[in-house]
């Protein structure tokens, strides 16, 4: 038994890998709080307060974007609007920020701010029971993932393939969209749900919760990480590549391929959904404008940026552009869209296997001795 | 000899848009033979194989899978394949982004739900299918290479490896040789042979020097109906054949 | 005996008639006095002259086309901005300033009256039904008289159901039970929705049994009119969204269906066609403002020319090297349409831009009291009927046509047959673009034009792309105006945020049934 797990834990990294990823998990969820509530205020080495928000929001969206990569890396299907469960997710906390507020609002009132101001005097069964956090975080997982599974039934059952199903996609979560902007809906309309101030009792606005959230999201990226790694490694994962590359074919070797796509779509729905209940606090706002379709598509340029079916990569890849996202629209906000678009163009016609696959190949011992060396790599297992 | 038929091909018609591939089709195949379906194009060979496999349904007739007696026709393709009827294709359809073992591992492995393969390691039994199956192709060397880099015949070999790894009673092998060298096809031809007996096997092919050299029966397809059966000299003097071949 | 009778009336008549003339020019110039109870009273005196003069300069006055010049003599002033004589029509050059007399209430009170009295005695037939028509919306009190008279007089049915509507406003109320009768016959022959109300109350309020029965059918009738015509007003519009859609979902269509490419900046395509017309209506502004209502003609093959070039571009230095791939193409393409938003945001404004509409599309078809057909909207309509005959023309009557649609069976026979692949696939392309180029200038007609133009079109012409399947044209006309008029049906019911997602929701379903649409496609788009 144990040895069994042996096995499968050297599947899924080689030894100086593992102890990479124990190196890099230390400094990011270690050393970083301890640099930011470590030093005094004047320190260079302080890492400074608004920045700890910052990265575990990227945090988050590298989640997201490792969601994607499952499903779109291993098993070939490109969700376009992978924000609605990342959204719904987001939701659910914040539906449990915003009764956690309790009568601390502008209206001194029990009910959350907007409801007041629309008029309504009791609080609609959508809302029941996430008063209590364990309820919401339960519902940030179990809602993304209950939709996964209808929508992926019926899309899946019917064969709709590729483009078709990308597109439908983007239909519903721009359905989902102005379902969530109208006020009768009841999550907040276009404004949303914020004004956020406690969570499990500790303010907001403490350093320490911040950290602690950072710290949350870290873990939940390590550990959506090491889940994903486990099923790309598994005799699952093959089985998922197979149905990409061939789907009729495995049908004919006795595999149903709608269970396969089912069980990676909903994992990846739920990971969505946790990546959004951790970025909302951080975040201290959600609202309908995440779920609008360019979001969609741009977690897919994150994962090709990274480059696509390699996991790491599509980390690495939303941390570059969210990155990059931040410091263009501070520095030149006019010209942001401008790159984004242009990094589209380029990453899908020159770097198709993503910018990071193509670095590494050609770093790694010179450019010739790259190239055969990716050869030999492609040629042989792992 | 008083063993029942492995596998009935009972009256099946199947007509696509007006046109008839296959008309009134009855077939027999015993248990074990090696059976060769020749006959020109459009005979209605690969239709024949497509009904059997479940791919198309018939517009009428039955397939009778004898030893358990059950009507083929009425089964999904997952669910016939699940029966021990295994098809390889004209082209190969292996995975060329899995390794040749990963490929037979894929067909071999016991468990087909989404638990067990995300949880439960190969059984040794079927780790010595696999192992087993790798040294009948031929492919022992090669198994760490992703298959898309194999040759052509290679290709063809691991396909009816994953075909063998599952433990099929009846193969289908739809042109074996095509696009083969001369060592290629002989090995396959003694490939196929050491295969009866165990199983039945049913080739179709077009290249009639491996027909020769593996076939005890052939029965021959002509516009969807059998047009001659029998030893492969015994067809191949038959004047209704050759007309169909070469006449007019 | 007889002839001093004569003569005295012959002198009577000169007289009056010289009399006449010369009080005409008086009661004009008295217009111009600044005491404003003079000028009504020359304005109700006015309205008793039967000269058409008269009326022409009540009419300039209630246009405030009269002006005073420096001796008290009045002018009219022509819409080109020169000066007439308002009696004779002579031009006269005026020097000095002129004052423009102003309208106070009681120079209005007396016009709106004197108008109608002008109009109504007026020779034209035309002049009378207009006169007719707007008094049929409510007539001032004093009139009702005069209004009567004039029916007794009347000739022409549309003018008399007009005045019968305009006395039935106050004979409703009449004591006299046939009256009421009559006023309600009158506005059940005329359809005059703009009583409903007045009905309604009768409804409850009417003692007599005959009239209240009178005014049941009738209401019966009227409500039946309305919803006939708000259903065909809906139909209309719905079609005329239904026709954009349709030309962007064409431009969709033909480079999806028949080159295999997801093109997401297929929207921007419609924005630079609403673009284009913005610019050239600034031209004709700037540079031929006489000609100024043809900038639309004008902006048609513009609009299709930039197009045409842009989507070559785009085909020529992205597409065409991501050919088979569609998931990157449409990566690629998103990005390109965020370039696109982007320049226009930074080369115009963020903001939208104003198109007018010229003068020729302005207005509509009044089907019934209050509901108007613009129209620009039947022009859509009209348009993209054309755009889709012309598109059908070049796919099957063209060399280029029967290129596309070999390309798009057997690509590589079609190139060993010698057909310039690489070229046809540019202009394919670009004619894709082009008649979404062409939507556009049908949408600045109808809708608001900014940056983000296209992303508002881009899910709903996918939608329409995907259900009508991408075979055969008809499918996406279908489509498209079935998707059109669904929409606009379903707004009133269910708030067009709801209606929109039922019509996903819908739609979602529906391809679950038919992965490959309506009608199947013909090349190898559908497998990705």
């Amino acid at each position: 038994m144990v040895a069994a797990w042996r096995e499968r834990l050297a599947n899924m990294h080689s030894r100086l890998e593992w102890s990479l990823i124990l190196v890099i998990a230390g400094a990011v969820l270690v050393l970083v709080p301890i640099l930011n509530l470590g030093p005094p205020p004047q320190s260079p080495l302080r890492i400074s307060d608004h920045l700890v928000p910052l990265f575990g929001k990227f945090l988050c969206l590298a989640l997201l974007a490792l969601a994607l990569d499952l499903i779109w890396g291993y098993a070939g299907i490109l969700s376009l609007g992978h924000t609605v469960f990342f959204a719904l997710g987001g939701y659910a906390l914040g539906m449990y920020l915003m009764r956690s507020i309790g009568d601390a609002g502008v209206y001194r009132s029990a009910l959350p701010d907007f409801m007041v101001f629309l008029d309504w005097k009791e609080l609609p069964w959508t809302w029941r029971g996430f008063d209590r956090f364990w309820f919401a975080a339960l519902m940030a997982l179990v809602v993304p993932g209950a939709l996964a599974l209808a929508f992926g039934f019926f899309a899946f059952r019917s064969r709709s393939r590729g483009v078709y199903f990308s597109i439908i996609t983007q239909a519903l979560t721009y359905a989902l969209m102005l379902l969530m902007f109208r006020n009768d809906t009841g999550f907040g309309g276009n404004n949303g749900l914020t004004d956020f101030k406690r969570i499990l009792g500790f303010s907001l606005h403490e350093e320490t919760t911040k950290v602690a959230l950072y710290v949350a999201s870290g873990l939940a990226l390590l550990l959506g990480y090491l889940v994903c790694r486990f099923v790309v490694t598994s005799r699952l994962g093959r089985v998922l590549v197979a149905i990409r590359d061939r789907e009729e074919r495995v049908r004919f070797l006795g595999y149903s391929p709608l269970r396969f796509k089912l069980f990676v779509w909903t994992l990846s729905a739920v990971l969505a959904g946790l990546a959004g209940a951790l970025y909302v606090p951080q975040v201290g706002i959600i609202n309908p404008s995440e779920l609008h379709p360019s979001a969609g598509i741009e977690i897919a340029i994150w994962v090709a940026v990274g480059g696509r079916g390699t996991l790491i990569g599509a980390i690495v890849g939303a941390l570059i552009v969210n990155g990059a996202k931040s410091v263009l629209t501070a520095a030149y906000p006019e010209y942001w869209l401008y790159f984004l678009g242009a990094l589209f163009v380029i990453v899908t016609r020159y770097f198709p296997r993503g910018l990071l696959v193509s670095a590494v190949g050609w770093l790694t011992a010179g450019f010739s001795s790259g190239k055969r060396w990716l050869a030999l790599r492609r040629g042989m297992a792992r | 000899m008083t063993t029942s038929p492995m596998l009935w091909v009972d009256d099946v018609t199947v007509s696509f848009e007006g046109y008839k591939a296959l008309d009134h089709l009855t077939l027999l195949f015993e248990p074990g033979e090696l059976r060769c379906i020749i006959g020109p194009n459009g005979a209605g060979k690969t239709t024949m194989m497509d009904v059997i496999t479940g791919k198309t349904r018939p517009d009428s007739g039955r397939v009778v899978f004898t030893r358990e007696q059950i009507d083929l026709t009425e089964l999904s393709e997952e669910a016939i394949s699940a029966l021990g009827i295994g098809r390889k294709f004209q082209r190969p359809t292996i995975f060329d982004e899995l390794t040749v073992r990963e490929n037979l591992e894929l067909a071999g492995s016991d468990g087909r739900g989404v638990g067990n393969t995300l949880f439960a390691p190969l059984s040794a039994g079927r780790r010595d299918a696999i192992d087993q199956a790798l040294e009948t192709i031929g492919l022992v060397e090669e198994r760490r290479r992703r298959a898309g880099l194999l040759a052509h015949g290679q290709k063809q070999w691991l396909e009816l490896g994953m075909l063998l790894v599952q433990d099929p009673k009846v193969l289908l092998v739809d042109e074996p040789v095509a696009g083969m060298t001369h060592e290629e096809i002989a090995r396959t031809a003694e490939l196929l042979d050491s295969l009866k007996g165990e199983r039945t096997v049913v080739v179709v092919e077009h290249d009639m020097e491996f027909i020769r050299t593996i076939a005890h029966k052939v029965t021959v397809l002509h516009e969807g109906r059998v047009l001659a059966e029998g030893p492969m000299d015994q067809v191949q003097s038959n004047p209704a054949v050759i007309e169909v071949y070469l006449g007019a | 005996m007889r002839r001093p009778l004569l003569t005295l009336v012959a002198v009577f008549l000169t007289s009056a008639a010289l009399g006449d003339e010369g009080t005409l020019a008086d009661l004009v110039n008295r217009l111009g006095q600044s005491d404003s109870a003079t000028v009504a009273a020359a304005v109700t005196t006015l309205a008793e002259r039967s000269e058409p003069a008269a009326l022409e300069v009540l009419v300039a006055l209630e246009e405030r086309r009269l002006r005073v010049a420096q001796g008290g003599r009045v002018l009219v002033e022509k819409s080109d901005g020169s000066f007439v004589d308002p009696i004779g029509g002579g031009a006269i050059k005026p020097e000095g300033a002129l004052a423009t007399p102003t309208i106070d209430n009681g120079i209005r009170r007396a016009l709106t009256p004197a108008l109608a009295r002008c109009r109504l005695r007026s020779t034209s037939v035309d002049e009378r039904r207009a006169a007719a028509a707007v008094l049929a919306k409510g007539p001032p009190a004093d009139l009702v008289p005069f209004l009567r008279e004039r029916l007794g007089a009347e000739t022409d049915g549309r003018v008399r159901s007009g005045l019968a509507v305009a006395l039935a406003h106050g004979d409703l109320a009449s004591p006299d039970p046939a009256l009421r009768l009559a006023a309600v016959k009158a506005i059940d022959d005329a359809g005059a929705v703009a009583l409903e109300g007045r009905l309604v109350a009768m409804r409850t309020s009417e003692a007599d049994a005959a009239v209240r029965a009178a005014a049941d059918t009738t209401l019966r009738g009227l409500e039946r009119r309305v919803q006939v015509t708000r259903v065909i007003r809906d139909l209309a519009y719905g079609l005329s969204q239904g026709s954009i859609l349709l030309l962007v979902a064409i431009g969709l269509a033909i480079t999806f269906g028949l080159m295999g490419v997801i093109n997401m900046a297929h929207g921007e395509m419609l924005m630079l066609g609403a673009y284009t017309t913005y610019v050239v209506q600034g031209w004709f502004t700037r540079f031929l403002p006489g000609a100024w209502g043809w900038y639309l003609v004008a902006a048609v093959p513009a609009a299709f020319v930039v197009c045409l070039a842009a989507g070559m571009l785009l085909e020529r230095l992205v597409i065409r090297h991501l050919y088979g791939r569609p998931l990157e193409t449409l990566l690629a393409t998103w990005g390109l349409s965020l370039i696109i938003i982007q320049s226009v945001r930074l080369g115009f404004s963020a903001q939208n831009v104003s198109v007018a509409n010229p003068p020729w599309l302005s207005g509509g078809w009044e089907l019934v009291d209050g509901v108007v057909l613009p129209y620009t909207r039947i022009a859509t309509i009209a348009f993209a009927a054309v755009v889709v005959l012309f598109v059908r023309l070049i796919l099957r009557r063209t060399a280029l046509g029967l290129q596309v649609r070999a390309i798009t069976q057997n690509r590589a026979m079609a190139a060993n047959l010698g057909v310039p692949t690489g070229r046809v696939d540019m202009l394919t392309f670009g004619l894709g673009s082009a008649i979404a180029g062409l939507g556009g200038v049908a949408l600045s007609q109808v809708g608001n034009v900014g940056p983000e133009l296209g992303q508002l079109y881009i899910v709903d012409s996918f939608m329409v792309v995907v259900v009508g399947g991408v075979g055969k044209i008809i499918g996406t006309v279908l489509t498209a105006f079935g998707l059109g008029i669904v929409n606009k049906v379903l707004e009133p019911l269910t708030g067009s945020v709801l209606g929109k997602i039922f019509v996903l929701a819908a739609i979602i379903l529906f391809i679950q049934r038919r992965p490959q649409g309506l009608f199947s496609p013909q090349g190898r788009a559908s497998e990705a």
